[in-house]
Parts: C-alpha cells; structure tokens; sequence
C-alpha cells in the first residue's frame, strides 16, 4: 500500500512541478514573444516608446518610396494610414508583393529620431491579401481621418 | 456532363456513407450479422465513388473546361499539364475533396487489412470513419461543391494557379500532409470503439498501433515536405516560422508522437489505458482544428483560401460536434478502460508518462500561442491585435524539446514495471560521460567559440546516439555473435530506434543551421564579389528568361571554393503571365553538410539588385532527421507481430501475462 501511495505522490508531484515548469515558461515566453499592432497615428501621437518592440502597419505612401542613395541594401518609405504617416527604414530585399499604394506591416522599433527600424517586412502571400491588421488599421484610420484629421 | 458525373459520384458516396454510419451499428446492438458484413462492400464502394469523383474534377482540369467555376478559379491554359493536375487540390474545394478521398482511402484500408479483427469491432470502427465521412461530405456538397458550374457566362480563360503553388513541393505536400490528418481519425475511430465496447486490451492496442504509426509517419513527411517547400519556394531561406499554418499541422504531430508511445505502454503494460482513448481522440481533434482554423479564414495566410464566414461556422460545428460528442462519451465510459497494473517511480512506463506529459505540454503552449491572437481580439476588440512571435514558441519549445531528448535515452534502455536508479547508472554513466564531453569538445574544436546552447544540443545527439548504441549492445551481449545478436532484435525495436536516431539527427540540423548560418542581404553590381568563408560568390549580372507561363529576370552567381571555380546558382524573380504576380525562385546547391542558398531581392539602380545568400550548414539533417523518424514508423509495422492472423491467441493474451523480465524493449515481441 505504501508503494502504491508513493507512486502516486510521485505522479502528482512530477506534474505539479512540470505545471509549475510550463507556467513559468509561457509567462517568460509570452512576455517575449508578442508583439502589439500600432497604426502609424497611435505611433505619432506618442502610443510607443523609443526602443519598444512593436508591429505598424498601413500603406506604403504612394511616391514615398526611396531606394536609390542610400548604403547598401536600405530603402526607406512612408507607411500611412490616410491621417499620419510614420517614416520606415529597412535593409534588406523587398518582399515580393511590396508595392506603393499596397498595404504593408512590418517589425520593429522606433530610434532616437523617430523612425521606424524595420527588422522585418512582411511577405504576403497573395496579390489580393490584406492582413485583418492592415484592414482593421484602415477602417480605424478611415474614422478617424474623420474625427481627428479635419479637426 | 463529366463534372455531373462526379457531382453525381459525390452525392452517391454521401448516401453510402450514410449507410456506413447507420447499418455496421444497427447490426452489432441487433447482433445481426449481415448488417456487419455489409460495411465491407459499403467501404469499397464510397472509395469506388470517391476514386471517381476526383478524377472527373482532374479531368475538367486536365481539359480546361473552365464553366466548373472551380477550375476557372484555379487554372489556365498556358499551365503546364501536372500542375493543371496538382491544382486540383489547389484551392478549397478540391483540397476538400481530397480531404474526403483520403477518409475513403483510409476506411477501405482498414476493411481490407483488419481481417483479424473480430466483426463487431470492425463494425463499429467503420461506422465511426462512416460518420466522419458523411459530415466532411454533406459540408463540400452544402458550402463548397467543386462542381459548382459558371454555366451562363463560362470565361475563355481561367485566372491560374497561385504561382506560390506552381512548384513541385505542392505536388506531393498537401497528399501526404492529409494522408497523416486524416489518418489519425483511424485511431480516432478504434479509440471510440473503445470506449462503446469497455474493451481496452493489448489486443486493441495491438490492432490500433500500425494504423496510428502510419499516419503518424505520414503526418511527419507531410510537415517536412512543407518545411523544405518554405525553404525554397517563399524564396526568402527559412524553414519553420511558428506560422499558424504550421502549428496547427504540428499540434497532431506531437500529440501523435505521444499516442505512439502512450500505446506502447497500454499494449505492454496494459496501463494508461484512458489517457490513449483521450490522446487518440485529441490527435483526431487537433487535425480537425487544423482544418477548420486554415480554411476558415480565421487566420490569414497562403493556406486560407476561403474566407468565408458560412463555410467557417459548418466546420466549426463539425469540430465542436466530434469534440463534444466524443469527449461526453469519454467521460461516461472512461472508469470502465481503467488500467490496474503497478510500476515504480523509476521504471519505463513513468519515463513514458513524462514523454507524453513533455508532448502535451508543449503542445498545449503552442495551442495557446496559436490561438492567443484571437482570444485577444474577442476580449479587447478589433482596434488592439496583437501576434505571437517566434520568440514565444522557441522559449517553451525547446526547453521542453530538450528536456524531452533527456529522458528519451534513459526511457529507452530502462525497463517495464521497474528500474533500479543503480542499473541506469550502470547502462548510462559512459553514455553521459562521453556525450558531455564530445558535446563540448567537437564544437569547441571545430569553431573555436563557446556557446552553451551548442554545448547542450551536441551532447543530447551524441546523449541519444550512444544511448542507442548502448542499448543494442547490452541487448545483444548474451548472444553468440553481432550479427546472430542483431538479428535477434526485432523489427519494431529497430524501428523505434532509427525514429529515435531521427531525433538526434534533428536536433543536430536545427540547432546548427540555427546558429552558425551566415545570412547576407547585399546590393550586387554585376562583377561584385562576395566572401562567406570558404565561398566566394560573384554576381555575374541578370537576363531575361522565358518560361511556359511566366518571363523572368534570371540571375547568375558564381561561385568559388577556396579561391578555385565551384558551382553556379540561377536564382530568379518571375512574372506570370496570367495574373501578374511576381515570385522570387531561389536557387539552393543542396549538400549534406551544407546548402548554398541564393535568391534574387529587388532591383536597386543601374544593374544592381539586392541578392540574399546563406551559408547554411546542416540544414540538410532537418528533413534528413524527419524521414529517419518516419522511416522508423513504418519500419515498427512491418514487425511480424501485426501480421499475426490468430485472433483468439491475441484475445487471450492479456497484458498481465506479459512479464517485465520478458520483454525488455519498448516495442519487442510480448512473451
């Protein structure tokens, strides 16, 4: 009997320390891992602090877009949402389906000067994608060019 | 008229289902036989049926009969005729079709091959895949008919293919990704049968464990074939992005993982008996919620083709229907498959349980991870999303991954009911000595940096890799000689493992490539050089090429090795005619110690382009390591065992009788 008893008690006490285990783990990781979506006129109005890790997402302006004179593979552009636009940095290729006048999110953060550092552009995988970020981000922008812009 | 014939074959499948889910049952609580006997015939004609219909949708494709709004939607003229063929399941519908062509597939193979298995058991298993047929089957025939006609105004052309999907990857990926989902609704079925009959023997598990290794085996070539189509073929050189797609594919694959071994225990021991029932209906469950998050539209992405709220809610019902029903009927029957046997705290089947609590754990973080997105934005509204990163899933996954890779070695060479901790030492102590200081010692010479994350990763391979070594040798010790000793081991012993093996292998392939790849965005001017180590890569320029449906800017790199000419890579940005989108087709020089990647970026001034190029060492062992595991699979089933034709021997023989001494590998032969 007292094996018996044991045996369980080894069992409860392995899972409640592999509970404890997991549930450290998603704490640290989820503290880590997410990302919180900005529109460009939540970043202009001082939503994010310098150096936060953060996903903006919009419309690359149209003829905002730079890619010549600059070091190596940096481009820059505007990433608008119709009522402030936010200046973002990237190095490196451009996805296929990234376009001016298309919508556009990408990972990073804000330097010293206020402009976006983008670690990441996303590539969407069809001609007719709009993330539901995107979307979402315009429709908020839509109402709020109402609201706020013409203020 | 060809697609009214498969429209026609569609619906004559739907009623045959119908009976297969109605009649087998009918028979076993009326004991009538003939109603049994009949789900046989009824098998092979919804499979008949289910043959016929698809390939009357292969036909249209084959023929561009574009007034099947299907295939207008996902072809054109100018495709070459396999991928007019593979478009097939290129889009929702067809994907569907091949779905349910797939459960046919799978309920046919079992009436044929459960020949042993006793007629009301039989009965029962087929009524369940029956069920799951007529749900799939009545859901394409309401929402999504591939059949569907344009008949008024039929277009002379039709819109082409995703160009993404115009690649030999989409070939083979979604067959054998599906042939593993759909696979686990075998085991999903025997777990229900289960649970009706209260008869959970070694019998049982013994009938359950080839079909679930198969699927499994499937499931993990599935995953690989679409982590090597990532690779190449979204152009950009990463192999697993903690995607949604990708979770809910990998989700079954671990839960899987842990059934197999959950079964082993429960054949042997005749223990955990409940926790199989509910880790077979979870795999089944997690392939659903895969189906039903992908193509529901719920979350974006190259596989969510319909973003259609209709078809998203039947699905949704079917997923809660199979959840809900089988979980209540758990929960009503569960007490009767309880298991009775005692075991220690050190024997194999607690280092199995903390396998499977390992798995499910981390398949619980990766579910979260998943779904946390969604949760948020139900809670906080649209206006704050929020996504999951890799970050996330790297911090709960590996360690749990490594924790895991720990405990399989010792799992592995300890032994049923109990182990004493004197005798693991015994077996172990080189094995750990040795891994610990080859895992520090062969990085350390060979790059000169200290990283304690490569530390770790080297000495769990090299921890598994001896520890099987170990384990066939102490295995083999009392026999005459090596060979008369190694083939004394039986087929599944070997099977578990080269799947083992497989692990390391991986473990090895992810963590290097991880670590010491070189990664290099440059703008490129023809005559420009670049050195990553031993390689130099000179950008020789681009020209236009012509393809059958597309024109592409083709580049070429030369490469060197150590100063002296090498190879060439033609990495190219293609337009398709058709729609106009443009796709990036790397160029990859496949090696076993390393791939040499290239992939052109976007023009950038007079001549130059952006050009990605990777070093990428041992990425190779990432698929390498996938196909030993499902090699090992398949090569555990064709233990001699399961073909054992005498039905009243395997009945009889409970798993009490089988005694720890006797059987002292995992999955050996039950004395």
């Amino acid at each position: 009997m007292l094996a018996h008893r044991q045996q369980k008690l080894a069992i409860v006490m392995f899972i409640v320390v592999g509970a404890a285990l997991a549930v450290g783990l998603l704490l640290v990781a989820l503290n880590e891992g997410i990302n919180v979506f900005y529109t460009p006129t939540e970043v202009s109005s001082g939503d994010v602090s310098q150096g936060q890790n953060f996903r903006v997402g919009g419309m690359v302006k149209t003829g905002s877009l730079v890619k010549d004179g600059l070091d190596g593979t940096e481009v820059n552009f505007l990433a608008t949402d119709f009522c402030n636009d936010i200046l973002v940095s990237f190095s490196g290729p451009l996805p296929d389906l990234f376009r001016e006048g298309q919508g556009v999110v990408a990972d990073g953060a804000l330097d010293e000067d206020g402009v976006f550092r983008a670690t990441q552009i996303l590539a969407k995988h069809d001609e007719n994608y709009m993330s539901a970020e995107v979307k979402a981000s315009l429709d908020a922008a839509e109402t709020e060019t109402a609201e706020v812009c013409h203020q | 008229m060809i697609p009214e014939l498969g429209n026609f074959s569609l619906v004559l499948a739907l009623s045959l289902a119908v009976l297969l889910s109605v009649l087998p049952m009918v028979g076993v609580y009326r004991n009538n036989q003939l109603l049994m006997t009949l789900s046989r015939p009824i098998c092979s004609g919804i499979w008949v049926f289910m043959v016929v219909s698809f390939s009357c949708l292969a036909w249209a494709f084959l023929h561009d009969d574009f007034s099947v709004a299907y295939v207008a939607r996902n072809s054109n003229t100018l495709l070459p005729w396999y991928y007019k063929f593979t478009a097939v399941w290129g889009g929702h519908e067809g994907s569907l079709l091949l779905w349910v062509l797939m459960v046919a597939s799978w309920t046919y193979a079992v009436s044929l091959f459960s020949r042993n298995l006793p007629l009301d058991i039989l009965a029962r298993v087929l009524s369940v895949m029956g069920i799951i047929s007529v749900c799939f089957l009545l859901f394409m025939l309401l929402t999504s008919n591939p059949f569907d006609r344009l008949m008024l105004n039929t277009p002379a052309e039709g819109t082409d293919l995703n160009p993404l999907l115009q690649d030999f990857g989409l070939i083979v990926h979604p067959p054998f990704l599906y042939m593993g989902y759909v696979g686990f609704s075998v085991a999903y079925a025997f777990a229900i049968t289960a649970l009706l009959t209260g008869k959970l023997d070694a019998a049982w598990a013994r009938w359950t464990r080839p079909w679930t290794n198969t699927a499994w085996a499937f499931l993990t070539i599935g995953i690989a074939l679409g982590s090597w189509w990532a690779y190449y073929e979204l152009g950009w050189g990463g192999w697993w992005f903690w995607d949604p797609v990708e979770n809910v594919a990998f989700m079954p694959w671990l839960v899987g993982t842990a059934l197999i071994h959950s079964l082993a225990v429960t054949e042997k021991r005749g223990v955990f008996k409940s926790w199989t029932v509910l880790l077979a209906i979870a795999a089944f469950s997690l392939s659903l919620l895969g189906t039903f998050i992908v193509r529901s539209g719920l979350i974006t992405s190259v596989h969510a083709f319909a973003v259609d709220p209709e078809r998203g809610l039947v699905l949704l019902a079917i997923l809660l229907l199979v959840i809900g029903a089988s979980l209540f009927l758990y929960a009503l029957r569960a007490p009767v498959v309880k298991g009775s046997a005692s075991y220690t705290a050190t024997s194999r089947e607690v280092f199995l349980l903390i396998n499977n609590i390992l798995l499910v754990v981390s398949t619980a973080g990766i579910l979260l991870g998943t779904l946390y997105p969604l949760i948020h934005e139900a809670i906080n509204g649209e206006a704050n999303m929020v996504s999951v990163g890799p970050p996330y899933f790297n911090t709960i996954f590996l360690p749990l991954m490594a924790i895991l890779a720990a405990f399989l070695t010792i799992g592995s060479i300890s032994r049923w009911k109990k182990t004493s901790l004197s005798y693991l030492k015994q077996q172990l102590m080189k094995v750990l000595v040795s891994s610990v200081v080859l895992g520090v010692l062969v990085p350390l010479i060979v790059t000169r940096e200290v990283n304690i994350g490569i530390f770790v990763a080297v000495t769990l391979a090299f921890w598994i890799v001896f520890g099987i070594a170990r384990d066939i040798q102490v295995k083999t010790a009392n026999k005459t000689s090596i060979v008369a000793g190694l083939k004394s081991l039986s087929l599944s012993y070997y099977g578990m493992q080269i799947a083992h093996l497989g692990m390391a292998v991986i473990i090895l392939g992810i963590c290097l490539t991880s670590h010491y790849s070189v990664e290099r965005d440059v703008r490129l001017a023809p005559g420009d050089q670049l050195e990553i180590g031993r390689y130099t890569f000179i950008f020789e320029g681009v020209s236009p090429v012509q393809g059958p449906n597309y024109v592409a800017d083709a580049g070429e790199i030369t490469v060197l090795k150590n100063g002296e000419s090498y190879l060439s890579l033609f990495p190219e940005k293609r337009t398709y005619r058709a729609t106009g989108s443009v796709q990036t087709e790397a160029d990859i020089n496949v090696g076993f110690f390393r791939d040499l990647f290239a992939a052109l970026g976007d023009p950038r001034g007079e001549d130059a382009w952006v050009v990605r190029i990777h070093v990428k060492p041992f990425v190779f062992w990432i698929w390498l390591g996938a196909f030993l595991m499902a090699g090992g699979g398949i090569t555990a089933i064709l233990d001699k065992r399961y073909r054992v034709r005498e039905t009243k021997n395997l009945k009889a023989k409970t798993s009490e009788q089988v005694k720890s001494s006797g059987s002292t590998d995992l999955l050996g032969e039950a004395s």
